[in-house]
């Protein structure tokens, strides 16, 4: 099913035309309004002019987390605040938070990708989908709503947690799509077989997202549920979800790109890749009125393809993201740089700065542990004091960053030292 | 009176204790009494010998991290409730002992019990004053 097949099925050269015309007018709106990007124009001696082609996108400079932070809180709005009618911020925990702003026609243009992924799955106005995205500052709860209403689906905000109450409410209401983490998916179905509920759920999809996972878990939540499993992907800087959506060929996820321009560069060299490459995805956003983007980093790694999919639509389709361009990990669904962790560690008297970072998902969920080494210092001959330490240590990391993690004291020197670019992540997951 | 405990932290891993004790036994050192108290991530290897300094440095040299503590050293009368009545004691006072562990030492009808007070000293006076008898670190280092 197709919820805007004007718009996901146009001729090539039709989209790529209201692309370069939607791209001119971002660059004159972003120049003009966003005190940010009028700056980093004008010392780059950029105008709407500068785009001839799309290719001149080339031509634009990349923004970055980092940039994003720098004009916190309202350097990167293109409209009075008087315009804007929501607010949302980025996933990451501790430093200045990256701000978004959405007009009316912001949530219009979230609504409408959102639709048109929530119909990839083939939700219609029959449909009961149960959202499972945390509602607030997170985009995941608010975009599958909208994207809800606007198709004019039966839609339960359940927000994330409570699994027992999500469980009864599926079986009783007879939810029929869902929309969650992948692992949290795994998690209700471990939870609904233990409950033995699995006969009385009656899901036939789910857009699953927001973090990193595999076709073995795909497997895996396809047979638990006996539903249709799709890939939804996308991030607070450009919208939240709904930059792109795998339809059920699962060869790629969509991307609305007469709304978010898709690029693929070098992480290293930042030279653009040709499709099929993998390298880094950048994305700009080509009808956005709050927060214009140019050229974000994602720093998700992916590649583009642009061959003919049978569903008809002429979008290009971005493979599953593999990894990150940067250190980042994301944990149940932030994402968190091990620099993070270290700051909170060293804030605690008397620890030295070696640890490492072990991220594992037993029974489906994201598990932290901080292996610290232990000094003189904080060594004691009583359990009671190293567990008193252990302890300040785990309040201490979630009070600072938000995080829950566990924290184990090992020997000195046990942890490998760095020899330039240290390994503090060591990801078990099977991602 | 005191008397000084070495205690090593030993992360819980195949070996670890068996390194330290090699470390010890390489540098000759002979222990007298030890015990290990242990989590589901850690232990601790608490233990006397004849010469502390040297074994401290023994095991520092070899990465391990190691601490050195006073305990209290008091002989036991070897029958049921000789423990018992040395607590009683110590419980009496209002003394906490964090942690003992005890040996049976060679040529004598008497048990060795190491004891990690909260208060050393107040310990110390504490079991004197009851007629108990506390070892000096010569008298045990020559068991």
């Amino acid at each position: 099913m197709i919820w805007n097949r004007q718009a996901e099925c146009m001729p090539v050269r039709e989209l790529e035309s209201l692309q370069l015309q939607r791209l001119k007018e971002t660059v004159r709106l972003a120049g003009e309004n966003v005190p940010y990007y009028r700056k980093k124009f004008a010392e780059m001696k950029i105008k709407p002019s500068s785009i001839g082609s799309l290719k001149d996108i080339t031509k634009l400079p990349f923004t970055t987390k980092m940039d994003l932070r720098g004009g916190y809180p309202f350097g990167m709005f293109a409209v009075p605040q008087s315009e804007i009618v929501e607010i949302h911020t980025s996933s990451g925990t501790t430093g200045t938070p990256v701000v978004v702003g959405y007009t009316r026609s912001d949530i219009d243009l979230w609504s409408e990708v959102m639709a048109r992924c929530l119909t990839m799955a083939g939700t219609t106005e029959n449909d009961i989908i149960q959202n499972c995205y945390g509602y607030g500052l997170f985009t995941g709860g608010l975009g599958v709503h909208y994207g809800a209403q606007k198709i004019g689906a039966t839609l339960i905000p359940m927000s994330a947690g409570n699994t027992k109450r999500q469980l009864n409410i599926m079986c009783d209401l007879g939810t029929t799509r869902i929309t969650c983490t992948p692992s949290y998916a795994l998690y209700l179905a471990d939870c609904a077989q233990e409950a033995g509920l699995m006969k009385k759920i009656r899901l036939k999809s789910g857009c699953f997202g927001a973090e990193m996972w595999t076709e073995k878990m795909r497997e895996e939540i396809e047979t638990r549920f006996n539903l249709m499993a799709l890939n939804v992907y996308g991030l607070t800087e450009i919208i939240g979800p709904g930059v792109a959506n795998e339809c059920p060929h699962k060869n790629g996820l969509h991307v609305f790109e007469d709304h978010f321009y898709p690029e693929v560069i070098s992480p290293e060299t930042l030279e653009p890749l040709p499709d099929g490459e993998t390298g880094e995805l950048v994305l700009t956003t080509l009808t956005r009125a709050g927060t214009p983007m140019i050229r974000f980093r994602t720093r998700d790694i992916t590649s583009l393809h642009r061959e003919p999919c049978k569903c008809g639509r002429t979008l290009v389709r971005m493979a599953r993201i593999t990894g990150r361009s940067d250190d980042m990990i994301k944990i149940r669904g932030v994402l968190i740089f091990p620099s993070q962790i270290e700051k909170a560690l060293l804030e605690i008297k008397g620890i030295e700065p070696h640890y490492q970072i072990i991220v594992t998902r037993p029974q489906h969920l994201d598990e932290i542990e901080v292996q610290v080494e232990i000094s003189k210092k904080m060594f004691s001959d009583e359990i009671r004091h190293i567990e008193d330490l252990r302890k300040k240590i785990e309040t201490h990391i979630d009070k600072s960053i938000n995080l829950r993690v566990k924290v184990t004291l090992v020997e000195p020197k046990s942890l490998p030292r760095s020899e330039g670019k240290a390994m503090r992540v060591i990801d078990k997951r099977e991602i | 009176m005191k008397l000084k405990q070495i205690s090593v932290f030993l992360e819980n891993r195949k070996g670890r204790l068996t390194g330290a004790l090699e470390t010890l036994a390489k540098a000759k050192i002979n222990i007298r009494a030890l015990s290990i108290a242990d989590t589901s991530d850690f232990g601790i290897l608490r233990l006397i010998a004849p010469d502390p300094d040297a074994a401290r440095k023994a095991l520092e040299k070899a990465g391990f991290t190691v601490r050195e503590s006073d305990v209290i050293a008091v002989e036991v009368d070897d029958r049921p409730g000789g423990l018992a009545a040395i607590l009683r004691i110590l419980s009496d006072a209002d003394l906490n002992v964090e942690y003992l562990y005890a040996f049976i030492a060679k040529h004598t009808e008497k048990a060795i019990v190491i004891l990690r007070a909260e208060n050393t000293d107040a310990g110390i006076k504490t079991l004197k004053a009851a007629g108990i008898n506390i070892l000096k670190a010569d008298a045990l280092y020559k068991m």
